[in-house]
């Protein structure tokens, strides 16, 4: 009985000592947090869209070539 | 070698590294003192150094392979693998000097992994202006795909070994393997992964782009244009 209280305590201790770390709770609570995600992910996909046109021009290069190539 | 004609991977890497955005702002993680809500730092920088280490494996195999086969080919996508990820490493030294001046109190505070890995990162640059100081096509692409075996050589015991025989402020130090401070925490593991995955792949993808580019090249020189 007396092992078990100890362990309840030492978990209950851990717990509060865990939630009185301080976050940013309010700021998520307030939904602010997907402000954030919204523009990294507007940035993200923007230069994601710009790397696939990049290589798809490069494709278009590496094809011509290829092209001559076989001509020549 | 296939898989540089191939698409599927480019657009994983984007999904993943989406996800890694979405899961790694908003999911859980552990409330740990000092750290608070930096531990999130955890998807973006270390996996930079996973990924050079994945990268520069590849270029070394690759400057193997140029030893044994003695196609130029071999030697542009060691050096264009190596370009990228020392890219990353770069990446990773200054995000983690961000991070360390706000958790460590200092950017740099001389930790053995931060030397070591400075250190590292300086045998490559060597590699990089080796590289740029021979003239002829096959005696830099041997020389340095012999340097290159040897820069890794001694990379992974700088990254691997001699930051663990000491006390080092990075976790998994003083003979403790590499991940046991975070092993413990699954929600961390659920984004930490595929982040390491997505921005490998975006490694990958960057140095494909690089040795398509110098191939272009290449067909333009011997044109003679």
């Amino acid at each position: 009985m007396k092992a078990i209280m100890t362990v309840l305590l030492a978990l209950l201790s851990n717990f509060a000592v865990a939630q009185s770390v301080e976050m940013a709770d309010q700021f998520r609570a307030d939904g602010k947090i997907y402000v954030v995600i919204a523009v990294i992910g507007t940035l993200l996909i923007g230069f994601f869209v710009y790397l696939i046109i990049m290589d798809k021009k490069l494709g278009k290069l590496e094809k011509r070539l290829n092209e001559k190539e076989h001509k020549s | 070698m296939k898989l540089i004609n191939q698409n599927w991977w480019k657009y994983l890497s984007i999904l993943l590294l989406l996800y890694v955005l979405i899961a790694g702002l908003l999911g859980k993680v552990p409330r740990l003192a000092i750290l608070n809500e930096t531990i999130r730092v955890l998807y973006f920088h270390v996996p930079m150094w996973f990924g050079m280490i994945i990268l520069l494996t590849t270029s070394m195999v690759y400057a193997i392979k140029y030893l044994s086969g003695n196609r130029i080919e071999d030697d542009h996508l060691s050096i264009e693998l190596a370009n990228v990820g020392v890219f990353l490493g770069v990446l990773g030294i200054f995000t983690g000097m961000i991070w360390a001046n706000y958790t460590w109190g200092a950017p740099w505070s001389g930790d053995p992994q931060q030397n070591a890995s400075a250190i590292g990162l300086l045998i490559y640059f060597a590699y990089f202006i080796l590289r740029g100081s021979l003239q002829d096509d096959q005696q830099r692409a041997r020389i340095s795909a012999i340097y290159n075996v040897f820069a890794y050589s001694a990379l992974i015991p700088l990254l691997f070994i001699l930051p663990r025989l000491t006390d080092s402020l990075h976790p998994g130090s003083g003979g403790n393997p590499g991940f046991n401070a975070y092993d413990l925490d699954s929600n961390l593991r659920l984004v930490f992964y595929p982040a390491v995955v997505g921005w490998t792949l975006l490694g990958f993808w960057l140095a494909t782009i690089r040795y398509r580019t110098r191939r272009i090249e290449e067909a333009l020189e011997e044109d003679g244009i």
